[in-house]
């Protein structure tokens, strides 16, 4: 269950921001998270419900922007949407290729009051 | 609760440095009186009350654990100090190839180890009696190391200059994956008790490790194990892993890991 010591780090990071812009409250979140960042959604949803209460993110609304797994194929330069680390190439079927996205796990910004 | 660390929210992280003179266990209460660097790369302007505003972000949710990663490897690479993060499900041998390996290459290299367990000291005192200096963290329900408590750890562990620390984390092959400890390398350890899929199944460790040790080869001859499959599996998920297969019960293939080990080891330049 590390989506709840990740949650507490997003709670961090927002309140710390917040509080710097003597803000009450957070009303809205939004984030970045990669479909390869290790995120289970399932997991972060639980977590999230958990660890908000009482924090300056009790009520505030989550946006969530998916972004897509990409990888780069070493061996003939197709970039394309990938899965898991090990789906291979479409086009030449190498399985040397390097993820270029899917990583993120960021928070990009606030609203807050 | 440690703010930097979510996961020990309610049972709280120990540290436990073994002493020969006197066995003792210590619980820090965690006192928090350096400061964590954190920037804020932002302008504070002055929103009227009740005023709704957008603040722009941009922040990496690890940020904290990677900026506290970073001042460990600060402190790695300026005492010449090997760091390796070994990881594995339960059981696979993390413990039993440093028992191997401290008593091998006693005399050789300089060692100092943290052992990561949710509960007990007892891989810390495996450790201590083959004369290593080690502290045992326990992260209570904590599921994984930190750069945090890595940090604190070395506090009172103090690894000598040009030694190789070896940090065994806590046996999960899932989140120890996203979380940095400032090593230098991560080796991940299979046995071949467990599935020859395991590489596909937990991927983001064998994708974020360097070597992949395959241990318990001595008992293949009795499991549906499939190495050679294993070993595909593998590379399919990160194709610069490097793969060594030993067994830490008949020493075979020891002698390759100790190679890689030492040619990861650098020599402290001639003055
Ligand atoms: N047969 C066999 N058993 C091993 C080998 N290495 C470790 N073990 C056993 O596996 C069990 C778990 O080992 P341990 O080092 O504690 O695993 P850890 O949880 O990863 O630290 C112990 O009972 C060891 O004796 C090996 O190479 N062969
Ligand atoms: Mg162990
Ligand atoms: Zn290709
Ligand atoms: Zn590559
Ligand atoms: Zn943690
Ligand atoms: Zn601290
Ligand atoms: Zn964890």
């Amino acid at each position: 269950m590390h989506e709840l010591s990740i949650v507490m780090g997003i709670i961090k990071i927002a309140e710390d921001h917040a509080r710097a812009a003597d803000a009450a409250a957070i009303d809205e979140i939004e984030l970045d998270i990669g479909t390869m960042s290790g995120i289970d959604m399932d997991s972060m949803e639980f977590a999230w419900t958990q660890a908000i209460k009482g924090t300056m993110l009790n009520d505030c609304v989550r946006k969530i922007n998916s972004i897509t797994a990409k990888a780069k194929c070493l061996d003939c330069d197709t970039e394309f949407e990938i899965k898991n680390y090990y789906d291979a190439c479409p086009v030449c079927g190498e399985h040397l290729i390097d993820i270029v996205q899917g990583k993120e796990l960021m928070v990009r910004s606030l609203l807050v009051s | 609760m440690c703010a930097t660390c979510g996961c020990s929210s309610d049972g709280k992280t120990t540290y436990y440095l073994v002493d020969k003179d006197q066995p003792h266990s210590h619980d820090h209460s965690h006192p928090h009186d350096h400061v964590h660097p954190h920037d804020h790369g932002h302008t504070h302007d002055h929103p009227h009350a009740s005023e709704k505003k957008i603040i722009d972000v941009e922040q990496d949710v690890l940020h904290q654990n990677n900026l506290l990663a970073e001042r460990n490897r600060g402190y790695f690479d300026a005492k010449n100090i090997l760091a390796l993060n070994l990881v594995s499900s339960p059981g696979s041998g993390k413990t039993s190839l440093l028992e191997r390996t401290l008593k091998d290459l006693k005399g050789e290299l300089e060692f100092a180890v943290i052992e990561g367990d949710q509960q007990t000291n007892n891989d810390a005192d495996r450790i201590f009696a083959t004369g290593t200096k080690v502290t045992q963290i326990n992260t209570g329900k904590g599921c994984h190391l930190d750069a945090h408590m890595i940090l604190h750890a070395m506090q009172g562990l103090k690894p000598k200059d040009n030694s190789v620390l070896f940090i065994e984390n806590v046996g999960n092959l899932v989140c120890p994956a996203m979380f940095d400890l400032g090593e230098k390398e991560r080796v991940v350890i299979i046995s071949v008790t467990e599935g020859d899929d395991k590489p596909l199944k937990y991927p983001d460790m064998f994708h974020s490790s360097t070597l992949c040790i395959i241990n318990k080869t001595d008992l293949l001859p009795y499991v549906p194990f499939d190495i050679e499959k294993a070993k595909a599996n593998a590379k399919k998920v990160n194709h610069h892993l490097d793969i060594i297969e030993v067994s830490c019960t008949t020493g075979d293939g020891l002698p390759l890991w100790y190679n890689w080990l030492k040619s990861k080891v650098m020599q402290p330049e001639a003055v």
